[in-house]
């Protein structure tokens, strides 16, 4: 049989597993590359600005000049965004693969992304100018109902949760999801701004958004403060945390909660971008081994960064029309869904 | 032995009887529902060339070819994904979620974005090379998901993830040139990629119908093929069958009836995979028998949900496909469910 209930071999031993030093390697040299993107980012667009005035523009600002005002109104929220979600997609994978102990798992295959959309959907097409937050909160429930479905079909189902069963469950529930959806939407007349929604894309962020992401990011750090250290326990197999004490069920509920308004709060600003919770903890994974404390910054770091790096790919690919960045992160992130599945390893 | 044997046939004329009767009966109760009633008196009078000009004009041009072609559609979908059952010997598989549909799509999306912006042309090219178009896209998805999956031959649980893989793939592609369409092409690329018999013309249909009545009776003669790759590979190199050769040619036989399908139909996503499930349940395993009561069954049930989608919400019109994944999605998370 090709899979392993998780990705560990036989004999080898947690501390072997880890690499300490690789992760804060990986972290400051991650954080360093993220400020370099934030400042091609904010400097690249419809007008292209000099870094120098970016800088400015941040330390010095001056009301009257008209790029300043770019910069600081459009620009910078759209790439805190960019990093703030690609950070929250990441981190959702990194927690949903470590419980579920399933590589495959990632919010845009599990019904949380498909949940999320479809509430959004019936927001936009039955609410007459929602606001930012009716949106948030309403892909909330969104999402809860579409993990808690494939979770329930996966636990439900005769051979228990294995990874193909809740792929093709996510899967299934995904097209339904989607089905009704685009029903609504071509009824109601509303078909392509929700498909340019479902595409995935930043334009458009206010600042609004980002304070959003902001206090949903602060909840889930603390939240994640108490797991991180039992997650790394968990990722030894179910039996032996239990062995060793740990209480899984309680792991795994914040655990959970953390998924969902993390995932929440970053399919309502940016819409379906696909992949980023999937490949980077297995990037991560690769790095630094199964340390989830320092796993976690880490995959935040990375996800981070390859979102706004995917951002400007989008806008700069075609310009000056933008690609839906969900097309830019699915095409880097299907050849390694890909290679997963091929090569077989790492518990598949 | 034998008596075990005309059970079966049986069964199976009996089963094939109540079958074409359902379809006859959906059939008229599609032609007497629409926006304009016609009463069923008068579609037969119609039928027999007796009814008012009007009639004769709602029922031979616009209702009966795409009944039609829902007909053709249903039962060469189903074909299609009774033959990626039978070949992988995974009863998940279907056309649609191994990624050959989106493969189809995506090539008929660049057609209408590059060639014919509008698809409501009744130009004679147009509607035979798009159907060509689809079945390339098809082609070409399959090919890319059959060489991603091998590894010293095929695993059908790889097969079926890196479909998924692959229709993800396509879907990004998608997406990119939709977008770039306008509103009005964007609905009507939406609409048809929902899945919806949008050709209801007599040359769609005969641009259709000699592939599915080449295909499906050669799918039919390849069936004890089928029987053998189902009892899986190592019994049947045993039983001296050349494996890969027969799976590579029943694979080009589902994807083209898959593309062909998709070129008229859209992206009907799930009837290729409960078709079969109940006609096994139906019938039992045996792919000769199997296969015909598939086609039938998907014929019946494409028909059922063009129709639903007609009316339930008349005057809109819901795509088939959309009808296709609300009935048929509980059904695949039940089977999910029950299979180890």
């Amino acid at each position: 049989m090709i899979f392993k209930k998780n990705g560990i071999a036989a004999g080898s031993t947690l501390k072997n597993r880890n690499h300490p030093i690789n992760g804060l390697v990986v972290i400051v040299l991650g954080l360093l590359a993220l400020i370099l993107a934030f400042g091609l980012s904010v400097a690249y667009g419809a007008a292209d600005i000099h870094l120098r005035t970016v800088w400015q523009a941040i330390f010095s600002f001056n009301p009257s000049l008209s790029s300043h005002e770019v910069i600081r109104q459009i620009r910078i929220p759209r790439t805190l965004a960019a990093i703030l979600v690609g950070a929250f997609l990441a981190v959702s994978g990194v927690i949903m693969q470590g419980l579920t102990q399933n590589p495959l798992s990632s919010p845009s295959l599990m019904g949380v992304t498909d949940g999320a959309a479809f509430a959004i959907v019936m927001i936009l097409a039955f609410v007459n100018s929602p606001t930012q937050v009716t949106l948030s909160l309403f892909a909330f429930i969104g999402a809860a109902a579409g993990v808690a479905l494939v979770f329930a079909i996966g636990t439900f189902s005769k051979s228990g949760l294995t990874p193909v069963k809740l792929t093709l469950a996510g899967v299934a529930v995904g097209t339904l999801l989607r089905s009704i959806s685009s029903a609504i939407a071509l009824q109601k007349q509303v078909a392509k701004s929700i498909s340019f929604w479902y595409a995935g894309g930043l334009d458009g962020t206010t600042w609004a958004n980002v304070y959003i992401l902001f206090t949903a990011g602060i909840i889930c750090t603390i939240l994640v403060a108490f797991i991180a250290h039992s997650m790394t326990l968990l990722s030894l197999g179910d039996e032996v945390s239990t062995g060793l004490g740990q209480n899984n069920t309680y792991v795994k509920i914040i655990g959970a909660i953390v998924v969902l308004i993390l995932t929440g709060s970053a399919v309502s600003v940016a819409g379906a971008v696909g992949f980023v919770g999937l490949v980077i903890p297995h990037i991560a994974r690769i790095l630094i081994g199964y340390d989830y404390r320092l796993l976690i910054p880490a995959s935040a770091v990375l996800g981070g960064l390859l979102l706004v790096l995917s951002d400007l790919v989008a806008r700069i690919v075609n310009s000056p029309y933008e690609t839906p960045v969900g097309a830019v992160t699915a095409i880097i992130g299907i050849p390694f869904f890909l290679y997963l599945v091929m090569s077989g390893k790492r518990g598949l | 032995m034998t008596r075990k044997l005309n059970n079966k046939k049986e069964r199976f004329t009996k089963t094939a009887i109540v079958l074409l009767i359902l379809i006859l009966v959906m059939f008229f109760i599609s032609l007497n529902l629409g926006v304009i009633h016609i009463s069923p008196l008068e579609v037969a009078k119609t039928l027999i060339g007796m009814g008012t000009s009007k009639d004769q004009l709602v029922l031979f041009d616009f209702r009966l070819p795409e009944i039609v072609l829902a007909l053709l559609i249903g039962s060469g979908l189903a074909v299609s994904g009774a033959i990626l059952q039978g070949m992988t010997g995974n009863e998940l598989a279907d056309p649609g979620i191994l990624g050959i549909n989106s493969g189809a799509g995506f090539a008929v999306v660049l057609f209408m974005f590059f060639f014919d912006k509008t698809m409501t042309s009744t130009n004679l090219l147009t509607i035979f090379t798009l159907p060509l178009f689809a079945l390339f896209g098809a082609l070409i998805a399959a090919f890319l998901i059959y060489v991603l999956a091998w590894k010293k031959g095929i695993n059908p649980v790889r097969l079926i993830l890196v479909g998924i893989g692959v229709n993800a793939g396509f879907g990004a592609g998608i997406t990119i040139f939709q977008l770039k369409m306008a509103p009005e092409d964007f609905t009507k690329a939406t609409v048809w990629l929902t899945g919806d018999i949008w050709a209801n013309n007599w040359w769609y249909v005969l641009s259709l119908l000699p592939w599915i009545i080449i295909l499906i009776p050669y799918v039919i003669y390849k069936s004890h093929s089928l029987n053998v790759l189902t009892l899986g590979d190592q019994l049947a190199v045993g039983l001296g069958t050349s494996v890969e050769r027969e799976r590579r040619i029943l694979l080009i036989l589902a994807v083209a009836l898959a593309g062909f399908c998709v070129a008229l139909g859209g992206g009907i996503a799930f009837l290729g995979l409960v078709t079969p499930h109940i006609a096994r349940r139906l019938i039992g395993p045996k792919h000769e028998l199997l296969v015909p009561i598939s086609s039938l069954l998907g014929a019946l049930l494409l028909l059922m949900a063009d129709t639903i989608g007609q009316n339930i919400l008349s005057p809109t019109e819901i795509p088939v496909g959309i009808v296709v994944s609300v009935l048929s999605v509980p059904y695949f998370i039940y089977l999910l469910m029950k299979i180890d």
